[in-house]
């Protein structure tokens, strides 16, 4: 996966756990949580999701990479590289 | 030292034949009800309280083998009902439960359930200090405190600013009694009403920790109180749809007696199953949905943890109790409107205790309309509930404890009577629950109906760290309890039960 890839396989998750959000036009370095309603039991959902759809773990003391697009694209994008887009809102 | 003797039994209740044929009480069982039960399953999940069902939803929906055992007959714990002669239905916990358990249901359950979930009409406080109605949301919430209590409006919002920036990562040591005297300095109205409904909702006190009210005040009494359309019958039938859809199988009337722990020669200790009516079933992941202090004292027992592990789950208190009382009113009778919830008192002032006074002056009333059960025939019936402790009900003998619950229903008719004069003739049944009935039915220590106090979120969590696969996702720490923090709790522990599986697969791969 590209990082451009990361940001689709993220945005799609979101989409996933947020169906009435507006998730094309978010910032990259704002964080997620200020631009939609996303609350912590959200961001549980999001490292399940990418558990089951690409088999990466994300230990608690690392939630907090994943506050912004551009944390996300860093953190996962090395555990992402050899994977395969696949979006669960279109599964 | 036994279980037995640390947790006090209930008394009186264990005497009386419920059932014929049975000896405990309980309806006796004429069937295997493991019939059909594998051997061996990735997770078992020890109880179907919102919690256990949750995490089991959640699991069975990631592809896991889930098998979930039940002790009593109906699945849901204390998101329960039950029924009696003269067609009545009463609800144990139906109203209510913060504007979350929408979202909850959508994410963790299906659109259907999220969509049958619809707000109170009414919400009413009547106390020697205040007397309205209440959208019992922010906006109206401050309106009532500029408007009915005279107070500044921008110390009102400073109030609901501080509450919402809480970090629960860096609480302070200061309690809730000591918030609401510095936010509102003798102001023992504005405390009541800002308390009332969060001690009934979840047992806490003034005495507890100032983060697990400002956690709980901000989700519930900000949207308005919201209820499941179609009763807690329906909620738990279509849960149970969709827990069979996702591949989970269910038991009901499983009572598991052990968590079977093996200690490796390196003396790492992981669950291997659990023990049931005899039956050893293997799993790779437990998730006790039991009170915690039963999860370590009883299913595990203490030998398996490390000692300062038990001596810190020894200083966990549990919370109190509740003593319900069931008002049915009469096949074609009709009860005139009042409201859907009511907080009502007739003592003068507000103190945490007074909520649990053994013949208390406080109580609230659940109305159930027929709106409550569109699908069925137009019925209505009255709950009320008080905060209760197990000591005042424990010791009684069988007299004193019978005339002490026809007290506490002589009591709430005649306090129901003033809202609603002539009720008496409208009702055909009546029927109290006490701390007794709740431990009796539920299996919990003291009949706790909340769980523990904050402490033993703390215990719950660190389970996993004692022994690999163990997990709890019970009532604790007042912040996961009601129905909200019950299923949010099951979700968060899903998520744990889920890396622990993957990490066995990579292991083994």
């Amino acid at each position: 996966m590209t990082p451009e890839e990361v940001v689709v396989a993220i945005k799609d998750i979101i989409q996933t756990i947020a169906p009435d959000e507006e998730v094309d036009g978010l910032d990259m370095n704002e964080r997620l949580r200020d631009q939609i309603e996303l609350d912590s039991m959200d961001f549980l959902d999001i490292v399940m999701e990418l558990r089951k759809l690409y088999g990466v773990q994300v230990p608690e003391e690392d939630y907090k990479e994943l506050g912004t697009l551009q944390g996300c694209v860093d953190y996962l994008g090395p555990k992402l590289a050899d994977k395969e887009l696949h979006c669960a809102s279109r599964a | 030292m036994t279980h037995s003797d640390e947790i006090p039994r209930p008394r009186g209740e264990r005497d009386v034949r419920y059932f014929k044929g049975s000896t405990d009480g309980k309806r006796p069982l004429t069937k295997d009800p493991l019939e059909g039960a594998a051997s061996a399953y990735d997770l078992v999940v020890i109880g179907s309280g919102l919690g256990g069902l949750t995490a089991a939803n959640v699991l069975g929906r990631a592809g896991h083998g889930v098998a979930l055992l039940e002790q009593h007959y109906n699945f849901g714990g204390l998101a329960t009902w039950f029924r009696r002669k003269g067609g009545h239905t009463f609800d144990i916990s139906l109203h209510g439960f913060p504007i979350g358990m929408k979202k909850t249901c959508r994410k963790y359950w299906t659109q259907e359930i999220a969509d049958s979930i619809e707000q109170l009409d009414g919400v009413r406080f009547d106390n020697p200090q205040f007397s309205f109605e209440t959208e019992f949301t922010r906006v109206d919430f401050t309106n009532k405190l500029v408007d009915v209590f005279g107070l500044e409006r921008a110390k009102v919002e400073a109030f609901y600013d501080e509450l919402r920036r809480m970090d629960f990562f860096d609480p302070t040591t200061e309690t809730t009694g000591e918030l609401l005297e510095r936010c509102f300095p003798g102001r023992n109205d504005v405390h009541r009403l800002l308390m009332e409904p969060i001690s009934y909702a979840n047992g806490s006190t003034l005495d507890d920790p100032a983060i697990s009210y400002g956690i709980v005040f901000s989700n519930f009494m900000s949207k308005g109180v919201y209820t499941f359309s179609g009763g807690t019958d329906t909620l738990i039938k279509k849960m149970k749809a969709e827990l069979v859809a996702n591949g989970v199988e269910i038991f009901n009337s499983v009572l598991v007696d052990k968590i079977v722990i093996e200690e490796s020669p390196m003396g790492e200790r992981r669950v291997a199953g659990v023990e049931a009516l005899g039956r050893f079933i293997a799993a790779k992941a437990v998730v006790s949905n039991a009170n915690v202090l039963t999860t370590v004292h009883k299913l595990v027992g203490a030998a398996h943890f490390d000692p300062d592990f038990v001596a810190k789950a020894g200083k966990v208190r549990l919370n109190t109790s509740s003593c319900q009382v069931y008002m049915g009113v009469r096949d074609g009778a009709e009860l005139p409107w009042v409201t859907d919830l009511l907080f009502t008192s007739t003592r003068p002032t507000f103190t945490s205790e007074s909520l649990c006074d053994f013949h208390g002056e406080s109580r609230t009333f659940s109305f159930y309309y027929p709106k409550t059960r569109p699908q069925g025939r137009p019925r209505y019936s009255v709950v009320s509930s008080t905060n209760a402790r197990w000591e005042d009900w424990a010791e009684l003998d069988q007299a004193a404890y019978d005339a002490a619950k026809d007290k506490l229903a002589a009591d709430t008719l005649a306090c129901l009577e003033g809202y609603v004069p002539g009720v008496g003739g409208l009702i055909d049944h009546v029927e109290v629950a006490t701390p007794r009935t709740f431990a009796f039915y539920t299996e919990h220590p003291t009949g706790t109906s909340f769980g523990t106090k904050f402490e033993g979120l703390e215990v719950s969590t660190q389970l996993p760290d004692e022994i690999g696969g163990l997990f709890h996702a019970g009532s604790v720490g007042i912040i996961m309890s009601g129905w909200l923090g019950a299923a949010n709790y099951g979700a968060i522990c899903a998520n744990k039960v889920d890396a622990w599986l993957y990490s066995l697969a990579e292991v083994s791969a």
